[in-house]
């Protein structure tokens, strides 16, 4: 396990060094998105239409977090990950067409998503759930808030944050899947507890 | 004497000591789990958790997005003055620390899905009564966050099955539910009653500090073996793989009707957000589980 510190915009060849089990942080710009805002910057790529920031060698955030204004100012309060599947959804085409680098969210993604990782280049940190102040903590300011209609929750908070972090890569550039393999090393075990528990 | 006004004020304070300071029960729990984890990945999540847990205590922040929705355990002795109007105080208490803590609005009409806004609706805050003797009143605030929430389940077994299909449900049901609870998680367990007692017991011993053997050897047997079969799965702190799986079992029964076996799991994740306090007669507060000075 080696620890990185990654700063945006991050390369293609940085996030091909990074194997599972890895521990990041990350220093730049990250912006949040869930199934709303994902689904509006595909359907913009497909229309041709310009999205308002270019994504490339950034980190997408699977959070919604919750945001108050103070002084004109925006401020997080909270932002924890939320459940990354429902983002399974539109992930593949997102890292493909938009080259996001770092995917950070709660619970993994499945087999499609690695897949785009591997072939475009890009990890999965998983970011401690619940884990809200932390990252509340690693965000320095609120840069922008793109695609506000979509309610706060949904909106793209783009962020600029320090050490954001600690993020496990789960999903690296090799194919490796830790949530996956967990799974498949449970499965094996299962048998055995029931044995010890004479069931 | 303790008026309504007095309640109100008294439960909004336990409502943010509990969202933003653990137990040290479960603070010790998550320290220890962190010393013996093995993964790395494992040992990176808990160091996260736990700094995120002193940084909610130090800012007074809540420690989860998630602050849950809210349920009390009230138990009030018969001689307590104004009994009837405690309701309407933990309705008021809720609403004032949804705002002042600030909560995050999570009660939402199952029909209209709409979220009134306040953490109160039809049956919520949800209110457990039990009546004692005396003059005193003992308030559990129990914030009850939806991730865990989601994986809890009940098994109207056989009675054939008996314990040991009990405790395979367990393990199946804990297998089931990977990284989807937040893990490191406190299992409460029951078996017994019907479908509903069941659910409640296992929901209430989730309140039970992690530091108390059981005072029934059997069921404590039971829990060591329980606590040990869940940390060999593996699934570990967050689903990444580790030996913290969960920081403890505790298990409870009713006794069954002869044809029915109700097993009910309850899952509560690291987050495991609690407080009660001791009202006297005098007015004179005592916190249970947390220090306050
Ligand atoms: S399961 Fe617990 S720690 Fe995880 S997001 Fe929900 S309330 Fe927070």
């Amino acid at each position: 396990m080696t620890v990185y510190k990654l700063r945006t915009p991050i390369s293609e060849e940085d996030v091909r060094k990074l194997k599972v089990n890895d521990t990041i942080y990350v220093t730049g710009t990250i912006f949040t998105a869930r199934d709303e805002a994902h689904h509006r910057a595909l359907e913009f790529y497909k229309e041709g239409k310009d999205i308002p920031l270019d994504l490339q060698g950034l980190a997408v955030f699977h959070c919604g977090p919750i945001v108050k204004k103070k002084d004109e100012k925006w401020i997080i309060v909270a932002a924890g990950p939320t459940t990354s599947t429902r983002m399974d959804l539109f992930e593949d085409e997102f890292i493909k067409n938009f080259k996001v680098r770092v995917v950070i969210g709660k619970g993994g993604m499945g087999k499609k998503t690695t897949d785009a990782m591997k072939k475009y280049g890009a990890v999965y940190g998983a970011f401690t759930g619940g884990a809200a102040v932390l990252a509340a903590k690693a965000v320095k300011n609120v840069k922008s808030v793109e695609w506000h209609d979509l309610g706060m929750p949904e909106a793209m908070w783009v962020l600029n944050v320090e050490d954001f972090g600690p993020l496990t890569v789960a999903i690296d550039t090799y194919g490796n899947n830790l949530f996956e393999d967990v799974q498949k090393s449970v499965e094996e075990i299962r048998q055995k507890i029931y044995e010890k528990l004479s069931v | 004497m303790v008026d309504e006004k007095a309640i109100e004020d008294f439960t909004v304070k336990l409502l943010q000591l509990a969202v933003t300071e653990l137990p040290k029960d479960v603070k010790a729990a998550l320290q220890r789990a962190y010393c013996e984890e093995k993964s790395d990945a494992g040992k990176t999540q808990l160091k996260a958790i736990l700094d995120n847990v002193n940084l909610a205590e130090k800012t007074r922040t809540p420690m989860c997005q998630d602050t849950g929705v809210i349920i009390f355990y009230v138990k009030a002795g018969t001689q307590v003055e104004n009994l009837g109007k405690i309701e309407n105080a933990l309705h008021r208490a809720t609403i004032r620390a949804t705002r002042e803590v600030p909560l995050r609005p999570n009660a939402v009409n199952p029909l209209t899905q709409k979220n009134s806004g306040d953490n109160t609706g039809r049956f919520l805050p949800f209110i457990n009564w039990e009546v004692t003797s005396g003059d005193t009143l003992e308030l559990t605030v129990f914030p009850k966050g939806g991730g865990s929430e989601n994986v809890c389940a009940l098994g109207m077994l056989r009675p054939g099955d008996g314990v040991k299909g009990l405790k395979k449900f367990v393990v199946d049901t804990l297998i089931k539910s990977g990284a989807k609870p937040c893990p490191p998680n406190i299992l409460g367990v029951a078996v017994g009653g019907g479908a509903d007692i069941a659910m409640k017991l296992a929901k209430k011993a989730l309140l039970k500090p992690l530091d108390a053997p059981n005072p029934d050897p059997e069921l404590e047997k039971l829990e060591r073996e329980l606590f040990e079969a869940a940390n060999m799965t593996g699934i570990g702190p967050m689903g990444l793989g580790g030996t913290s799986t969960v920081l403890g079992v505790n298990i409870d029964y009713a006794h069954r009707h002869p044809a029915s076996y109700p097993v009910a799991v309850a899952f509560q994740c690291w987050a495991a957000r609690r407080a009660s306090a001791r009202i006297h007669k005098d007015g004179k507060v005592e916190y249970l589980t947390h220090k306050v000075v």
